[in-house]
């Protein structure tokens, strides 16, 4: 619910047209030629346009390779499975086993094939490697994005690589909350345009790392509540606005550097393993829908800053208009976080609307599952919520009761490669 | 309880054709002149031969009798080659199997039920029927022991708890409840493969079909302690309870029992855990969760460790993963016995103590067991 410039781009360079899963698995090897294509070819997509056009199909796959973990600057998908775990093994081999073994299935699900040897074929005698409710389904986009919790480094002797950028988060005025829905050792952020695709592939990696690990709460999300598109839609949240109009564009290479992405010199040399990754911040914000629904028009619009309708800045005609922030009310969300008020914070959002049924009174258990990027948590997210928690209008009508900060490492390279390596590589 | 019940059946059948023979019960369309008939009535079972060559052998199957009938071909140990179940009155069917040579039986069962009707059969040629390990048929003997074993035990625990239900004393009932069941949650899937004895003693109120009357364990569980008090109807359930166990303890040696009947009984154990005991579904009344819990995973182990010898040769990381989390799991329960230095008691914290963060904790554990366990079955098979 913050309100910053983002970063926008098409994001197009990451993904290449792949076949669905079914063809694939029909195809046998036409997998791997498929996969080169992707890395390869890097179809330079135009600017502008629906985020479906731009990037591909909706069903295409997204390249798992790169020097950033897909799911940050890569286009919004429609739909999100995040899952946060907590390690229960204390053997830093078979945690590390684990990492490689999720990644070997992630490279696979994101291509849109199944994990190990499928989800039939097999002996009758075993339960398939694969759990099967993805076959026949593309790729739709698919990207799996891991974070080390700061728990995790109470662990395995990493206390001296924890970067101080990954802060925790201290308790903001208002929030409420719940132990079970917050932390985390690792979490897991799947993003795909078919809730299926998300949904399996959380499954599948949680069913690998059983013994290894155990998901510690897990969070679905519809109806991306940000773009990183430029030119797209912009998506409105439960409370009917638009929001996040002017987020960071995967295109925006200079801002992700600045923003976004850890830099070779960021932290010391006990950080160096963060170059190129990024900091998460997750909050479950609940939102008052019923309350809300019953306030006035001009209440709400007074609230956000923003018309309804258009979207547009108070006291302005469009939605993409350079908003005046002093032409809105001094605790208008928009107006509180807006980079210009905040001494040019800006941090990468990329959350979901969620709704998890009724409360058992009758009320929707709905709201934001917002999702943050940033290149160090204390000059991004912290100091935006300070303020946000102490003025912000909406805090009436919302109360955060989960959260969670994960160290996002940079992204697999290649085939050799795998989750986690610049952390826990003994060569390394 | 649960709700499938017929897992042990169906995977020895399965186990019967994976280890000699592959087996197939589809309808078939072989000539007549290759075909034996096979002419079913409820006290006779005639073939029209007694020898056939191995390979594709068809059974042309007529039920004439008055009740519905399975016919099967089994091996000399009742081991299941194939079989076709609820064949109706006046109809017909033809069964097929892959059968390499040796001495089998055809098995006409009227009802459905009993040792049946038997015919020789002999299959000649094609070199000899394929032997199980038979560290695998030692394993089968003595888990067929352990569930006779568990079933001998329990009898004398339920007359110790139908005692004091029928002399009216609470107290010393729900002293003997939890205990009377552990040989039944030991042996669980091997009591259930009898499909009519676990809906009589072991039904939760949840699980009643229309117009069946609730017996057995958990309808006395509720009496005494959601109740608090015995009456006329509570001894008689009691009384039946235990010509309910005794049906079950003459029958559990009969039950047909394969190692990988075995060990997808020690899974559906852990599943017995994971739906029931983690949930406190199980004994909501009593809180004895755990009691069954104990007694879970001990009969799961029992089962693994009678395969042990076999797997640990075809897959030695799957049984040193099952070695460590049977332990991890074990250590975990450890920690809610009320008497921490006896671990022989089945005294344990009762389970509405147990909070949401430890039933989490031992609901991952389980789930860490459970992985592993269900590739046991094929780490036995494979060869």
């Amino acid at each position: 619910m913050t309100e910053t410039d983002q970063i926008q781009e098409p994001g197009g360079a990451r993904a290449g047209a792949t076949p669905s899963r079914r063809a694939v698995l029909g195809w046998g090897g036409a997998g791997l030629a498929l996969g080169a294509a992707a890395a390869g070819g890097a179809v330079a997509v135009a600017t502008g346009g629906d985020e479906r056009a731009a990037g591909q199909a909706a069903g295409g796959a997204v390249e798992f390779h790169g020097a950033h973990q897909a799911g940050i600057a890569t286009p919004v998908q429609d739909r999100l499975h995040f899952a946060a775990f907590d390690v229960r093994t204390g053997d830093r081999a078979e945690f590390v086993r684990l990492l490689k073994d999720w990644t070997a299935a992630a490279r696979r699900m994101t291509a849109g094939k199944a994990v190990g040897d499928g989800a039939y074929g097999g002996l009758a005698e075993a339960p398939p490697d694969d759990t099967g409710e993805a076959l026949g389904l593309p790729p739709s986009r698919l990207t799996l994005t891991i974070g080390f919790g700061p728990s995790l480094f109470g662990k395995f002797g990493l206390a001296g690589n924890r970067p101080a950028a990954l802060a925790d988060l201290p308790k903001f005025p208002g929030d409420n909350l719940d132990a079970s829905r917050s932390g985390g050792d690792l979490c897991v952020q799947a993003c795909a345009d078919d809730p299926q695709v998300a949904v399996h592939a959380i499954r599948n990696l949680a069913r690998i790392g059983f013994g290894k690990v155990a998901i510690r709460w897990s969070q679905l999300g519809f109806g991306k509540t940000s773009s990183t598109t430029p030119g797209s839609q912009t998506p409105r949240n439960l409370f009917g606005f638009k929001d996040g109009t002017r987020n960071i564009a995967g295109t925006e290479t200079g801002r992700l550097e600045r923003f976004v992405w850890v830099g070779e010199g960021d932290g010391g040399p006990d950080d160096a393993w963060m170059a190129g990754g990024s900091y998460l911040v997750a909050r479950r914000i609940r939102m008052n829908i019923e309350t809300w629904d019953r306030t006035s028009l001009q209440e709400q619009e007074d609230v956000f800053g923003r018309d309804k309708g258009e979207g547009a800045p108070a006291g302005k005609a469009k939605e993409h208009d350079e908003p005046f922030l002093k032409a809105m009310k001094p605790d208008a969300h928009v107006r509180l976080a807006h980079p210009d008020a905040n001494g040019g914070i800006t941090v990468l959002r990329r959350g979901y609307s969620f709704t998890d049924g009724t409360d058992g009174l009758g009320r929707l258990d709905a709201g934001l599952f917002f999702l943050a990027y940033q290149r160090d948590v204390r000059e991004g997210f912290i100091p935006l919520q300070r303020r946000l928690a102490a003025h912000d209008a909406l805090n009436e009508y919302i109360q955060h009761v989960g959260s969670a900060v994960f160290a996002i490492p940079p992204g697999v390279r290649d085939e050799n490669d795998w989750w986690g390596r610049t952390l826990l590589s003994e060569e390394a | 309880m649960r709700a499938v019940r017929r897992t042990v059946v169906t995977a020895a059948a399965t186990a019967a054709a994976l280890t000699a023979l592959t087996a197939c019960t589809a309808k078939s369309d072989a000539e007549d002149g290759d075909a034996i008939r096979v002419t079913a009535a409820d006290d006779t079972c005639e073939t029209s031969a007694g020898t056939v060559p191995a390979g594709h052998v068809t059974l042309k199957i007529e039920n004439k009798g008055s009740k519905a009938t399975e016919v099967e071909i089994v091996f000399p140990d009742d081991r299941i080659v194939s079989e076709k179940e609820n064949i109706g009155p006046g109809t017909k069917y033809t069964l097929t199997a892959e059968v390499k040579a040796g001495s089998y039986e055809i098995a006409c069962r009227p009802g459905m039920k009993g040792h049946g009707v038997r015919q020789k059969l002999t299959v000649t040629g094609g070199g000899t029927a394929a032997k199980r390990d038979p560290r695998l048929d030692q394993a089968v003997a003595e888990y067929r022991q352990y569930a006779q074993d568990q079933a001998d035990g329990t009898l004398p625990r339920v007359e110790t708890f139908v005692k004091a239900v029928e002399a009216g004393d609470v107290a010393a009932a729900k002293k003997a409840y939890a205990v009377s069941r552990l040989g039944w949650e030991r042996t669980e899937p091997v009591a259930e493969s009898f499909g009519d004895i676990d809906p009589k003693v072991d039904v939760r109120e949840d699980g009643l079909e229309d117009g069946q009357k609730w017996t057995g364990w958990h309808r006395l569980e509720k009496a005494l302690w959601q109740d608090g008090r015995i009456g006329a109807e509570e001894k008689a359930l009691a009384g039946r309870l235990v010509t309910d166990l005794k049906d079950w303890q003459k029958r559990v040696g009969r039950a047909e029992i394969t190692p990988t009947s075995m060990a997808n009984g020690a899974k559906e154990l852990l599943d017995e855990v994971a739906t029931g005991k983690v949930t406190g579904e199980e004994d909501r009344y009593a809180h004895t969760d755990l009691v069954d819990f104990k007694g879970n995973v001990e009969g799961a182990r029992k089962a693994y460790e009678l395969l042990e010898p076999v797997a640990a040769k075809n897959d030695p990381a799957l049984t040193a993963e099952l070695d460590k989390q049977f332990a991890a799991l074990e250590t975990l329960l450890d920690k809610y016995r009320t008497d921490k230095a006896d671990k022989t008691s089945y005294e344990f914290v009762s389970y509405d103590k147990v909070g949401k963060e430890q039933r989490k904790e031992l609901s991952d554990a389980v789930n860490a067991l459970a992985e592993p366990l269900s590739k046991l079955a094929a780490a036995v098979v494979v060869k």
